[in-house]
């Protein structure tokens, strides 16, 4: 009997059901993809961060630069994957500069970090990439401009978003040839990546057929920087240091530790623009970018941060918003199939720069246009026109792949 | 050459634009100099400049043709400006920075992207006033309404998809992935497909309306050109649906595609960065804005060649034409 009444029961119940689902919004799936359990996808960032001296106040970094970028951009990912069923979060580790990072390295690997911004040096980079590539960690350096990295020290684990010193004097290098300015006398500091700076300005002047005349060593004596002694001093100094020089165009300055470069402009004996770390100075970004929609990404940032974009920022960004795009292009938070998507060779990304950024396949380099500015705006963006290559005109900025020294396993 | 074949097509055009051809008023927003050029279609001339809000860029007409919308995105306001007396008579409060929108077929709904805030804001035209705010993808842009006004569409530049939101409830209803900034959707006049540029990918896809999946991706050649400076972004399609011309950008041409075959049949050289596109009502006539060389082209239809360009403000952006 019991049996009898409840079957029918069982399937009005069941019919009712069906009723429910079918009358449903067919849509709803996808219409509340929040309401899916997210998948995380975890981004770690470790930098060598002290407070920095600059000779002009404008110039002290920011705190939290590069760091800033990356928490736009995982903003930007997590907006993109809210319709996934996707969350990023920002995992931030601080170091000192020159101090060992391989036990905060080792913590981030217990925390289950797959994916690594790095924002230190080189020394300390190669500290931990063999490390990082035992465990399936895939670097990103988004702080070191060392060719290096790039060169005889490259891994197959380590991509790079900052340019290299050899791109940035080659994006200067072009636009001063391009002016016709060929003739320049090279300024350098006496540490080592003054030095670094200068060596790159050199094969820029031999690759791309500029002469230097002259070049003269700043030496770091410790001077006083911003006090009213130090002024005084600098506008007898500069002079002096840039008198009888040869016939130049253009003075290219190299010094990188701002120990005398932002002295040199409207200072120097012969009226003649300057160069390079200071005067018209190649980068990744300019603050005041708003070609290629780069007035969206510098709103967004402003807005976030309540100051404006500078390039380890855009640099740290491309880096997490690299991470972004492979996990909504394969959706997916599997590391295997992130890194086959990046390293596929179709791989591209749109970065505000005019043109779609891509790796150099040889040594995980970042092509990418660089920006000469000043302290105001945009004066232009290498590579200029006319400098061709068979495969990419961003190839001509930096190494190439004939002369790479890189050796990928 | 380039002025040979201007003649050449001009010749033509004559030849082929017997009968009478309606004037209609060709609106295009200048987004360097806070300007709104009036040109006259027939006569392709202009006939009035006015002044609007800051960086002007969507633009679009009413069907009754009496009302002008312009997105003035650096005031975050869309105005309204009377095309009888030229006069800003009232804003819509689009949300902040608006670039882009689309009109429902009815005429009643403003759909506005909001390109700093990831929104998309549904306004009701009549009584100006905000009836929904639909979160989607970062920078949103690009904005297609299907004929029946049922689907909207809208496309967001950083996350790379399209969002197809149903305009009954105000909910998305499905994100398809596309290529690199896209910036522009249009629909197929049936209904069947929407057609979204990428201007860095260098693509444009088609998406099926129903499935809601890309049935074909379209790419572009031009000898001469490095493929990095062919970038889609306007995109029209004729009345009958049988071809449809997208804007390239800094390649300067628009290309011409049977809709069919999804063969690029043609590149017409316009003027530097071309961007937005409008037909004239008669379709006989498509106009391209050309940013960096402050001109517009209007291109013959039937033909396919330039006709003449014309000289309108500063980084002419967007472009609406009058209905008869």
């Amino acid at each position: 009997m019991t049996m009898k009444s409840t079957v029918p029961n069982t399937l009005i119940f069941l019919f009712a059901c069906f009723l429910l689902l079918v009358n449903a919004p067919q849509s709803m799936a996808q219409q509340n993809p929040a309401t899916k359990p997210a998948t995380e996808i975890r981004i770690g960032y470790i930098r060598a961060y002290e407070p920095q001296l600059a000779l002009s106040v404008l110039d002290i970094p920011p705190a939290d630069e590069g760091v800033a970028g990356a928490k736009v951009a995982i903003n930007d990912n997590n907006t993109t994957g809210r319709f996934l069923g996707q969350s990023f979060t920002l995992d931030v580790v601080q170091t000192k500069r020159d101090e060992d990072v391989v036990p905060a390295f080792r913590e981030m690997l217990t925390r289950g970090e797959k994916y690594v911004l790095t924002d230190i040096s080189a020394r300390q980079l190669l500290s931990i990439a063999d490390l990082a590539k035992e465990n399936g960690v895939l670097l990103f350096n988004v702080g070191s401009t060392d060719d290096i990295l790039r060169e005889q020290e490259c891994r197959s684990n380590v991509f790079h978003t900052a340019p290299t010193r050899s791109m940035l004097a080659d994006g200067l290098a072009q636009y001063l040839i391009w002016k016709q300015w060929r003739t320049w006398v090279l300024l350098y500091g006496s540490h080592e990546p003054d030095q670094l700076f200068a060596d790159a300005i050199r094969r820029s002047a031999k690759r791309f057929g500029a002469k230097i005349v002259e070049e003269r060593l700043y030496k770091d004596t410790g001077t006083a920087r911003r006090t009213d002694s130090g002024v005084v001093q600098v506008q007898r100094q500069m002079p002096v240091f840039t008198q009888n020089l040869p016939a130049h165009d253009v003075v290219i300055v190299a010094d990188e530790s701002e120990v005398f470069g932002s002295y040199v402009p409207y200072r120097t004996w012969d009226p003649r623009p300057v160069a390079g770390t200071a005067g018209l100075i190649p980068s990744s970004w300019h603050p005041a970018s708003e070609q290629w929609g780069g007035s969206q990404i510098q709103n967004r940032f402003v807005k976030a941060t309540g100051r404006r974009m500078l390039g380890k920022d855009m640099q740290a960004w491309t880096a997490a918003r690299i991470l972004g795009e492979a996990a909504t292009r394969t959706n997916s938070s599997d590391p295997a199939k992130i890194e086959a998507f990046i390293k596929d060779e179709n791989f591209s990304l749109a970065a505000f720069k005019g043109q779609k950024v891509t790796f150099r396949r040889w040594n995980w380099q970042l092509r990418q246009p660089i920006f000469l500015g000043d302290g105001r705006g945009v004066i232009s963006t290498s590579p200029q026109e006319g400098f061709l290559h068979q495969f990419s005109e961003l190839d001509t900025l930096g190494v190439d792949q004939p002369e790479t020294a890189c050796k990928l396993n | 050459m380039r002025r040979y074949i201007y003649l050449l097509a001009g010749t033509f055009a004559a030849v082929i634009h017997t009968g009478p051809v309606s004037a209609n008023a060709v609106y295009v927003s200048n987004e360097k100099d806070n300007t709104v050029t009036v040109v006259d279609s027939k006569t392709m001339e202009v006939t009035k400049t006015i002044e609007v809000g800051q960086r002007p860029r969507g633009i679009t007409i009413s069907h009754d043709g009496k009302h002008l919308y312009v997105c003035a995105s650096d005031d975050d306001t869309v105005e309204i400006i009377d095309t009888a007396t030229h006069e800003i008579t009232g804003t819509l409060p689009s949300g902040p920075d608006p670039e882009l929108f689309v009109l429902s077929p009815d005429g009643k709904t403003l759909y506005v992207a909001n390109e700093d805030d990831n929104l998309v804001t549904v306004i009701d035209v009549d009584k100006k006033s905000v009836i929904s705010e639909i979160p989607v993808g970062v920078e949103p842009e690009g904005m297609g309404i299907s004929p029946d006004g049922k689907t909207m569409v809208n496309t967001s530049e950083t996350t790379n998809m399209a969002h197809f939101i149903d305009t009954s409830t105000h909910e998305i209803v499905a994100n398809v992935l596309v290529d690199s900034r896209p910036r522009f959707a249009e629909f197929k006049p049936d209904g069947s497909q929407v057609w979204i540029s990428a201007e860095i990918g260098g693509t444009i896809s088609v998406i099926d309306n129903a499935s809601r999946e890309v049935v074909k991706k379209i790419t572009f050649e031009i000898q001469g050109l490095r493929s990095e400076a062919i970038q889609p972004v306007g995109v029209r399609i004729t009345a009958d649906g049988k071809k449809a011309y997208v804007a390239l950008g800094p390649a300067n041409r628009v290309a011409v595609i049977n809709t069919e075959t999804y063969e690029v049949e043609k590149y017409i050289l316009v003027g530097q960065r071309v961007w937005q596109l409008a037909f004239t009502p008669d379709g006989k006539n498509l106009i391209s804005t050309n940013g960096l060389s402050n001109d517009i082209t209007f291109i013959d239809t039937e033909s396919d060649e330039p006709i003449k360009s014309v000289t309108v403000g500063a980084l002419p952006w967007g472009v609406t034409v009058a209905p008869d």
